[in-house]
């Protein structure tokens, strides 16, 4: 039995809309698996919810008119992994999701809600950073579109505006053409856990497959929002397909992240996992794209 | 003859298909809802509680706080009674208590109409307290100063137990001798069974019925009579099927309270259902043990003298107390004898959750400590330490002084025989010795024995009933309970062979209800298979020789000729079948000459022990940069005797190989320094390893029958939880050359350790 004041149920984008305008103090819920789990523990008692599960049209991979990815924000993890698009063009991201939870939670979960939620440990943000994914927002004044990195304001809190919700989540051709990617989420299990640290790195290859064209990073985990690591991605871009560049990228890591002592785990650890995952994804990340360290 | 076959279990249907009927499933629907508010101190006092707020919440009926709760002090251990005072369990819990002795104990409760409500005026509630400092840790526990959780037990010292065999100090003193020392840390884990404990009570004729996921229904009567100045036969407990205890719910918990509100609401029904959280913290959890231990050696291998100390975390409150840590400390001189053993064992009060019993009660804590030592003594004297353990562990004949248990047979070296053949250990065990790079391998094995029963530290009886149906079927009752281990079904298989009926032909009554149901002091101790089946021989007998006798009456052949093989009546001199049992019950209940209901009850109270063995062989595959240990192969040998169903007893062995997996990898509560506040009350932060986490667990067996078992049986309900952790720990040994002395062995202790190592 859960404490909440009412339930309001969406079933068409503006109709969410409309709802979030009426009811400004609701929150909205789509699979339930963080929000349900927040109200039973007391967080969010006596609230009112907007459900938007129902709106259909928000669920499913395609490819837009400009060739972006376009992930329907219920797109739950189950299907974005199962997803010829997603497995074709940026398949690490189906696999960062697939070790969301368990296989019920997966069923259940949503990739919008994943981002919405805010936190840093979330398995899909770190691979949405890394490929610069653009969200997608409609609310009373129409569609707005800004830059995952931008989206993340503080740890809990996203950049979702009154009379708001996520629609979509987009990946741009120039973000996904000829790149590859590998994540790593570092756990105390192999299933039903959050990231100690998670760690997604992609690169895209010189012809040759001897020079990294570009690399991008980023982490769950290392700070309090998803980030990325800058320098460790000035360090090897363009450089030469190498151990040295894979140890001098790892490296440069620590210059960017900022992960904190906890009793969940302590900032050495944290650093010194970083640092290995990087290496390891980078690695990996080269050898899905054709090359060899 | 169905005793040894791989019978399905007689509830399997139902729990598959999900008609088993569970605490909650039987609740009706109209039960009000008890919550309880718990402290958010660690140590102190309730100063004031104020209900005003929380007593305008629609839907409450009733707030009680520790102000108004009866003063009746009482023990919860699922311990038998005992008539002697000095040997009775210590009285030290109230149904809600003033003073607070660890975050999270019990202060007041909420009675409402439903749950939602109840939540409500729970944080509605204001408490003011006084602090007082907060004591974790046992060391700082026993030390002059430190915070004083029970005014009668100074230094927070419960009890102080100690062995003497020999004299240590003078053989230590021998020239020449090799000191191996270490110390050896085990964590405090909860049982985390998959239904949390609940319980409902409600008033009828006068006396309080509560029914409760509980291992341990006849004590838990006792204990709510205890608690509420009742008596005892005003208290009437039911079990149905329980979603799991591993000795979490053999311990009275919040039934003692449940029960007192329905006193309070007139008698209506009142629901207590624990959340997960309150599970963790409320409940009880593994006592942490610390164990130091010297082993003096002579340079050929021999124990000179031996010492062990064991200091170990009770928690705030007596619960099963000095038990735990004294059977474990009671290991360490039979496993490898040496003549010269001083030894001492301390359980110590400290503001951390209570700890109580749980799967292996000690001895998982022992054997880790146990068998990183053996496995460090080993390494000191370069000598191979499969090949030391075989010639230094309890030999055959070995008899123990105190509970007369007998080493009969060579199960040691057989177990580890298996062990060792299906992990290609010893070949193994050389070849990672010396690796480089970053993954490494390796191998490790520990061994360990356990008693079955309690006795003669405790009483041992167990009861049954058998009562004949015209169809010639019988019904089973006993005081052992069935808490998902599947012990109905080993019964059904005795109570078939001792009858010698069909097993489909007996029906066990699964439910206990202390009304009906013979007295048994229920699941615990690993006891069940071994004691049940004396009270299930016995009155199998019984009801045998009244079978017997009344087929004389029908066939007039001599008792003595006569037998019952698969529900038939047979004449033994020429086997001829003379009538069924069925015909035989029908004609008997409804004769106008002769009728009688054929039943049969008895009780037997067992005076005996046995020794159980277990040893386990793991391989892992450590990931040296990643600080990450995986668990390539596993496999648990165990000599439980005569197996009464193969399958049950390998699902046994496989569930108690993942607890052991748990206890070495990942599974810890954590505390806040400050406060004492578990910070991992749930089950994604409190790392309880998954499916995913698990290896293949092979699960071999040696049956060498016990012979004081009229089965051949002993325990094996808790020895495969205890071997696995210290085997990981030597296979980590085994791989990297760094000795891991503290459990759970998760990736934060191997980074600090490996740094201090110089191997990252």
């Amino acid at each position: 039995m859960y404490d909440l004041s009412a339930l309001y149920e969406a079933s068409s984008v503006a109709e969410a809309v409309a709802l979030r305008v009426a009811h400004p103090e609701a929150q909205i819920i789509a699979g339930g698996s963080d929000v349900l789990v927040q109200m039973r523990e007391g967080k969010r008692a006596g609230k009112a919810l907007i459900s938007i599960y129902g709106i259909d049209a928000m669920r499913g991979v395609s490819i837009d008119e400009d060739e972006n990815i376009r992930i329907g924000s219920l797109t739950s993890f189950s299907h974005i992994t199962k997803d010829p698009i997603i497995q074709k063009y940026i398949n690490v991201l189906g696999e960062a999701v697939d070790m969301v939870g368990g296989p019920q939670i997966r069923n259940i979960g949503t990739i919008g809600g994943n981002t919405c939620n805010g936190v840093t440990s979330a398995d899909s943000a770190s691979t949405l950073h890394a490929w610069e994914a653009i969200v997608e927002l409609t609310g009373p004044n129409g569609v707005r579109r800004l830059p995952i990195k931008d989206f993340y304001i503080k740890a809990g809190t996203v950049d979702l505006q009154d009379g708001e919700i996520q629609t979509a989540i987009l990946i741009p051709k120039s973000s996904y053409e000829n790149c590859f990617g590998h994540y790593i989420k570092y756990a105390m299990r192999n299933a039903m856990d959050i990231a100690t640290t998670g760690c997604s790195v992609n690169v895209v290859l010189s012809a040759d497959k001897k020079t990294i064209e570009r690399v991008r990073i980023a982490y769950g985990v290392a700070g309090p929002v998803p980030m990325r690591a800058p320098s460790a991605e000035a360090v090897a871009t363009g450089k030469s397909v190498s151990m040295e560049t894979v140890n001098a990228f790892g490296d440069a890591v620590l210059e960017d992240i900022n992960p904190r002592d906890s009793w969940r785990a302590a900032k050495a650890f944290r650093q010194h996992i970083a640092v290995e995952l990087a290496k390891r994804c980078l690695i990996r990340s080269i050898e899905l794209a054709g090359g060899a360290v | 003859m169905d005793v040894g076959k791989s019978v399905i279990r007689v509830d399997a249907f139902d729990k598959a298909t999900g008609r088993a009927k569970y605490c909650d499933d039987l609740c009706d629907k109209s039960a009000l809802i008890a919550r309880v508010l718990h402290a958010t101190i660690g140590n102190g006092m309730v100063k004031s509680v104020d209900t005003t707020e929380a007593e305008k919440v629609e839907g409450v009926v009733k707030i009680v706080t520790c102000f108004d709760v009866p003063h009746y002090k009482f023990p919860t251990a699922g311990h038998p009674w005992s008539t002697d005072v000095h040997h009775q369990d210590v009285a030290d819990r109230l149904l809600l208590t003033k003073r607070v002795r660890f975050y999270g104990d019990d202060i007041a409760a909420v009675v409402a109409e439903n749950e939602v409500a109840a939540a409500q005026a729970l944080r509605k509630i204001k408490v003011e307290y006084e602090q007082y400092p907060v004591v974790l840790d046992v060391q700082e526990a026993m030390q002059d100063g430190a915070s004083q959780l029970h005014a009668e037990f100074k230094n927070n010292i419960l009890a102080h137990t100690d062995i003497r065999m020999g004299d240590y100090e003078a053989a230590s003193k021998e020239p020449g001798l090799i000191k191996v020392e270490g110390w050896y840390d085990t964590p405090t884990v909860q049982h985390c069974h998959i239904e949390n404990h609940i319980c409902y009570a409600s008033m009828e004729a006068g006396r309080v019925v509560v029914y409760s996921s509980t291992q341990i229904p006849h004590i838990v009567r006792r204990v709510i009579g205890q608690a509420l100045g009742i008596s005892w036969g005003k208290v009437r407990v039911v079990k149905p099927y329980i979603g799991g205890g591993f000795g979490n719910k053999q311990d009275a918990l919040y039934e003692p309270l449940c029960a007192y509100l329905t006193t309070i609401v007139g008698g209506r029904l009142v629901k207590l259902d624990c959340s997960r959280e309150e599970t963790f913290v409320c409940n009880r959890v593994r006592h942490a043990i610390r164990t130091h231990i010297i082993s003096w050696l002579r340079p050929d291998g021999s124990f000179a003298a031996r010492k062990i100390e064991c200091f170990s975390n009770q928690g705030a409150y007596a619960s099963h107390g000095h038990g735990i840590c004294a059977k474990g400390m009671g290991a360490f001189p039979q496993i490898y004898p040496c003549p010269n053993i001083e030894g001492d064992a301390y359980t110590v009060f400290t503001n951390r959750p209570v700890a109580g019993a749980m799967r292996g009660y000690g001895v998982p804590q022992a054997t880790f400590a146990h068998e990183a030592h053996i496995e460090d003594v080993c390494k000191v004297l370069g000598v191979d330490s499969l090949e030391f353990r075989r010639k230094h562990m309890m030999p055959v004949g070995y008899v123990d002084g105190f509970s007369k248990n007998e080493n009969y047979a060579d199960s040691l070296n057989q177990i580890l025989d298996k062990g060792e053949k299906y992990l290609d250990y010893s070949r193994k065990h050389k070849e990672y010795a010396a690796q480089t790079g970053n993954i490494r391998r390796g191998v490790g094995v520990a061994l360990h024995w356990y008693n079955t029963a309690v006795w003669p530290i405790s009483l041992e009886s167990s009861s049954c009933r058998m009562v004949l149906n015209q169809d010639g079927s019988i019904q089973v009752q006993t005081g052992e309970t069935e808490i998902g281990q599947g012990c109905d079904t080993a019964f059904a298989q005795m109570a078939a062979d001792a009858v010698g009926l069909r097993v489909e032909n007996v029906h066990m009554v699964s439910a206990q209800d202390t009304d009906v149901t013979p007295f048994g002091t229920g699941s615990y101790a690993s006891r069940q298979t071994y004691v049940g089946g004396f009270a299930i021989a016995q009155t199998g007998a019984i009801l045998k020789e009244k079978i017997l006798s009344y087929a004389c009456e029908i066939t007039r052949q001599m008792p003595a000729l006569l037998d019952i093989v698969e529900g038939n009546i047979i004449r033994k001199t020429d086997g001829r079948v003379l009538l069924t049992v069925g015909d035989l019950a029908t004609q008997a209940l409804y004769s106008l000459e002769h009728s009688q209901h054929i039943t049969a009850e008895s009780t037997y109270q067992i005076k005996n022990n046995a020794y159980s063995f277990g040893c386990c062989f793991a391989e892992v595959e450590v990931d040296m940069a990643l600080c990450k240990v995986k668990l390539v192969d596993m496999i648990n040998v165990h000599d439980c005797g005569r197996l009464i169903n193969p399958q049950l007893a390998e699902a046994q062995v496989h569930g108690g190989m993942s607890m052991g997996i748990g206890y070495g990898m990942s599974e810890e509560l954590k505390f806040d320094p400050k406060t004492g506040r578990v910070l991992n009350d749930n089950l994604l932060d409190y790392k309880l390893s998954t499916f995913m986490d698990h290896p293949h667990l092979e699960a071999q067996f040696v049956e060498n029958a016990e012979p004081t078992s009229p089965y051949g049986t002993k325990a094996l309900g808790e020895p495969p939880a205890c071997p696995g952790a210290p085997a990981i720990r030597n296979a980590i040994l085994n791989a990297t050359g760094v000795a891991i002395d503290v459990a759970p062995m998760t990736p934060h202790i191997l980074f600090d350790k490996f740094k201090e190592a110089g191997l990252i």
